[in-house]
């Protein structure tokens, strides 16, 4: 008589493992399966592609009725055990059906998790799990309107895609700053972002939601920040649970899944479990290519193989959505003890990723051209070793062995002809023409004279390579200044780049761009930051990780960590008021060194930096805003009496400072700016050793720029004259304007004038009227985003209020967390 | 008290790219959070000159000190490139869970090895 054997669950797992029991023991077992869902096996996988109309739910049916009525299987569908009774050994249904069993198989699976927030309950929100959900979306769908996803993992996603397909708007909300961050590192997360947006789908990253808004079914979905998104469904993707609730009452040792051994066997030993409800060595798996690793040995152990072990499995991603390529395998953090290799393409939207530890790859991020992922993923399951093929390994199986063709002579063997830049239409043979005939020896000449490489910059290798040709040995392609160790673009072409392309985020940047680090150094996070700011106003997010301590916390460090304090005072001008706020700070937070800075202020050193709030809301009370002392940013304005005491004083150069430091502060520049206003000739306020200065005379305002007194020592430069203190201060913006667009990050105004030439800013702030508004309005569109206190958003807690607290002090006090 | 695994937080109580310090016996301690979430922990005070690295900027699995540029391996606290010093380190684990941070102030090696 042949054992009986019930399964609980009929999914992936389970009919994997009754695939190999039969094959391998045909009749051994007498089969009874009861399943919550109410049909047959099927590819849970494909239900993507059903949703999406790309397949009928018909062919993604694995086993059919007729399967189970071959192998002599009973399946009760749509019939939920409720009940496991180890010492009777029966397992009891919803229905009331009791089945005796020799050995059980338990193969819940996982249960969608909703985020217990407001409306969760509502009428509309789904989750996507079964046939039955598809269904439910594809109704939805019918009647139009915007699908919400909650959830930017391979699900959510799927689903948007999906749904997209069927014709309804469709937002993502992604609680993490970069979508499936589990698989992919943030290069990849990111085009993997722009894809769907350019599909149409609207993404939303490091989006809270607080409440799913409706009275009896959907209506919206409220975010953190207030904002709320109108919706005609809700789709929770945001995670799965392993069912254990059948298997913990049952009393089987359960931790996060239903806990099982090497033989698949749980604390009960005639019971077995596989698939997503089981935890094995610690882990919960998700995909299925460990369930059917398990399935195989769930089957040979019912055959009566006791040797038969699993030992874990490393797993890898894809992304089902038709038309775009992502594989992701196994640990990718980089690491001391890791190398990484990356290629990036970033004309054909390719990034590569390898991570390498001990002679063999451990982790791979593939995006936009997936063939090799399989190898790669063989590779590191193996465990085999990469050196002798390091060289080559990342472009991949067919690379291995052959001859790489050389690139140099692939560009020689060009006609005069071909086309070398696609945006300006230039040919090979302008190019080298230009090269000989004008004896140009630099990418930069190069542009210049034929415009090639001059748009997007993804010819430039090709031109180089033309340049090297021409010139031989006279050519040297590091004329050019790297920006930093992470890539080969000087600052001018990261700047020009991120224009011409649209950059807008740091991680576009180094995806686009090629860097050959994937997390940037102190010294390109930085520039980058400045750059992207600097051109996308309003737009951009500044990226507080980004920058260093002092802009981050809006402080100087000092020598031993704690931080000075500089407010500012209007053009040197205070008040009894301010100077009473500032004693009464000193002396409340024992703030050790009070002293008058070169820059006509007060300067507060020595605070700590969990006092600097509390610092900052009494000067913020006492109408003080920050200095920006520790800022690339606008600093002081110093000004002399000028006309109001002076007896030389021509025009009212108080006046001028203060109005110029109310017009400008706050802004951000490539490296410090400082001013002075001097009333005349005698210049007291040293006007002409500033960045920008003003002397004034009795025919009006001269303008100064480009001087400098602190590394090096430089009069400033005459850049015109005018007659009003409006067109003084119109002159000055526009020319501060023309630097923060042009200048490099950390040069400062004399070095950056050294390099463009004084006829270029005077063709644009002098000569130009019309030039010179847009730079001024284009300076006054960025000032409305920039002309905050950084201080009072931080004394109110609501900015960055974790800076300021430790996370937990052990030992010395209670845990606090 | 120094054999015990201290629960101080979560991973998301510290920015990616950033750090939070938590003062023990042994002084202050950073806590890095790199892009890619991994956790480790750092006695607060370059070899240089004892400047915060809790206040430099992360990048990779380095730190960069605020004061003069030294940048600091945080899997080894070694200093990188000719400048020689070394930070003491701490053991952390985090639960995949829970995303609870625990540190320990054990100094032994063995910790240390366990916890990556
Ligand atoms: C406080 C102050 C000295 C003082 O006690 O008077 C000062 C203090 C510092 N200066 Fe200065 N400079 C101060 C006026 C100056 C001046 C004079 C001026 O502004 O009229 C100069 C020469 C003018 C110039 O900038 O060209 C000056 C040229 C420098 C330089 C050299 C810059 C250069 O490009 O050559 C540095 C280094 C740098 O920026 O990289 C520097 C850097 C610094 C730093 C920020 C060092 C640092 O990076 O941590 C010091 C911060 C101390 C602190 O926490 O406050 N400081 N520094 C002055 C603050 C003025 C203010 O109210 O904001
Ligand atoms: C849309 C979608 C796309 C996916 N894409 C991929 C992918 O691309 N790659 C990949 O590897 N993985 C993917 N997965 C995951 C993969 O489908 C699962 O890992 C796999 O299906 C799990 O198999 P299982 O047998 O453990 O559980 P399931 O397939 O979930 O089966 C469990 C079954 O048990 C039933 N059940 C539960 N409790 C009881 C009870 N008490 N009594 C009776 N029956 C019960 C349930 O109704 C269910 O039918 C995807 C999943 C989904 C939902
Ligand atoms: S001159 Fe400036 S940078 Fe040098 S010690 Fe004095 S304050 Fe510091
Ligand atoms: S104290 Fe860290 S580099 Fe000097």
């Amino acid at each position: 008589m042949s054992e009986k054997l019930v399964v609980i669950g009929n999914g992936m797992a389970p009919g994997r493992a009754l695939e190999h029991l039969f094959a391998t023991a045909p009749g051994r077992f007498d089969v009874t399966i009861f399943n919550a869902e109410p049909r047959v096996n099927y590819n849970r996988l494909m239900l993507s592609p059903v949703l999406s109309g790309e397949k009928t739910y018909e062919e993604i049916i694995t086993h059919d009725d007729a399967w189970y009525a071959v192998h002599g299987v009973t399946l009760y569908k749509g019939n939920r055990i409720e009940a496991i009774d180890r010492a009777a050994k029966t397992v009891t249904a919803a229905d009331g059906t009791v089945a005796a069993y020799d050995k059980l198989i338990v193969a819940t699976g996982s249960s969608p998790f909703i985020v217990p927030i407001p409306g969760a309950d509502l009428s509309g929100v789904l989750v996507y799990r079964d046939l039955d959900d598809v269904e439910k979306m594809l109704q939805a769908a019918k009647a139009g309107g915007r699908a919400v996803v909650i959830g930017g993992g391979l699900l959510g996603l799927e689903a948007a895609a999906g749904l997209k397909m069927r014709g309804m708007d469709v937002t993502v909300l992604h609680l993490m700053p970069t979508l499936m961050e589990r698989q992919l590192d943030p290069a990849a997360g990111f085009l993997l972002e722009r894809s769907l947006k350019a599909r149409g789908i609207d993404v939303v990253t490091k989006a809270n939601t607080k409440a799913i808004l409706g009275t009896d079914k959907v209506e919206g979905v409220e975010l953190d920040d207030g904002s709320v998104i109108t919706a005609t469904i809700v789709v929770m993707a945001v995670g799965i649970r392993p069912s254990v609730h059948l298997a913990k009452d049952a009393g089987l040792s359960v931790g996060r899944g239903i806990i099982v051994g090497d033989d698949l066997q749980t604390s009960d030993p005639d019971i077995f479990a596989l698939g997503e409800c089981v935890e094995h060595r610690g882990v919960c798996y998700g995909l299925v290519a460990p369930l059917y690793e398990m399935a195989a040995v769930v089957a040979a152990q019912l055959c009566g193989d006791d040797a038969a072990r699993y030992l874990g499995s490393v797993t890898s991603t894809k992304l089902k959505v038709t038309g775009i390529d992502l594989f992701s395998a196994g640990d990718f953090a980089e690491g001391d003890d890791r190398e990484e290799i990356v290629l990036r393409d970033a004309s054909a939207g390719v990034y590569k990723r390898l991570v390498i530890k001990d002679d063999a790859i451990i982790g791979a991020v593939l995006y936009g051209e997936t063939a090799d992922g399989a190898w790669f993923f063989d590779l590191m399951k193996k465990n085999a070793p990469v050196s002798a093929m390091r060289e080559t390994l990342i472009f991949g199986q067919s690379y291995q062995g052959g001859a790489p063709l050389d690139p140099m002579a692939a560009v020689a063997a060009l006609p005069d002809d071909a086309e070398i830049c696609g945006c300006n239409g230039v040919c090979k043979g302008k190019i080298t023409a230009a090269i000989s005939q004008k004896g140009l020896t630099c990418l930069d000449d190069v542009r210049a004279h034929t415009k090639a490489s001059s748009s997007c910059g993804t010819c430039t290798g090709l031109v180089e390579q033309l340049m090297a040709l021409t010139l031989g040995d006279a050519f040297n392609p590091r004329a050019v200044k790297p920006m930093c160790g992470c890539t080969e673009l000087s600052h001018a072409d990261v700047r020009r780049l991120i224009v011409a392309k649209a950059l807008k985020s740091i991680p576009e940047v180094m995806q686009e761009l090629e860097w050959k680090t994937s997390c940037g150094c102190a010294k390109c996070r930085p520039a980058l930051n400045y750059y992207l700011l600097a051109e996308w106003p309003g737009e951009y997010q500044d990226d507080k990780q980004s920058r260093f301590i002092n802009e981050r916390v809006h402080a100087n460090i000092q020598k031993d960590g704690t931080y000075s304090v500089v407010p500012r005072m209007w053009g040197g001008i205070t008040s009894a008021k301010e100077l009473r706020a500032i004693a009464d700070v000193a002396d409340k937070f024992a703030i050790p060194t009070v002293k008058c800075t070169g820059g006509q202020r007060i300067d507060l050193l020595g605070v700590k930096k969990e006092d600097l709030p509390a610092v900052w809301a009494d000067l913020n009370a006492a109408g003080m805003v920050s200095g920006a002392a520790y800022g690339k940013a606008l600093r002081t304005v110093k000004t002399c009496v000028g006309s109001d005491w002076c007896r030389f004083g021509t025009q009212d150069s108080t006046g001028l400072g203060v109005r110029i430091e109310k017009f400008m502060w706050g802004s951000w520049t490539p490296a410090k700016v400082k001013m002075a206003v001097s009333g005349c000739p005698r210049n007291c306020a040293e006007a002409t050793c500033k960045d920008v200065g003003v002397i004034c005379t009795d025919a009006g305002y001269e303008i100064h720029f480009a001087g400098a007194a602190g590394l090096d020592i430089k009069g400033t430069e005459v850049l015109t004259q005018v007659k009003t203190e409006d067109e003084a201060l119109e002159m000055i913006v526009a020319l501060v304007q023309l630097y923060r667009e042009q200048g490099h990050y950390l040069e400062r105004i004399y070095k950056w004038l050294k390099r463009v030439g004084m006829d270029s800013v005077r063709a644009a702030i002098v000569d130009d009227l019309d030039e010179r508004r847009r730079y001024f309005d284009r300076f006054v569109h960025s000032q409305a985003f920039a002309q905050r206190d950084p201080w009072a958003e931080r004394a109110s807690g609501e900015v960055a209020s974790h800076e300021f607290r430790p996370l937990a002090e052990i030992g010395m006090k209670e845990v606090t967390c | 008290m120094t054999d015990l695994w201290h629960r101080v937080g979560l991973v998301t109580d510290i920015p990616r790219r950033g750090a939070r310090c938590v003062d023990s016996p042994f002084g202050r301690i950073a806590v890095f959070r790199t892009a890619e979430d991994r956790i480790f922990a750092l006695a607060d005070q370059c070899p240089h000159k004892g400047g915060p690295l809790s206040q430099g900027i992360v990048h990779d699995t380095s730190v960069t000190c605020p004061l003069h540029n030294a940048v600091i391996s945080l899997q080894s606290g070694e200093m990188a490139g000719p400048d020689e010093g070394r930070v003491r380190r701490f053991a952390v684990r985090v639960d995949p869970l829970t995303e609870v941070i625990e540190l320990s102030l054990a100094d032994n090696a063995e910790r240390l090895h366990a916890a990556e």
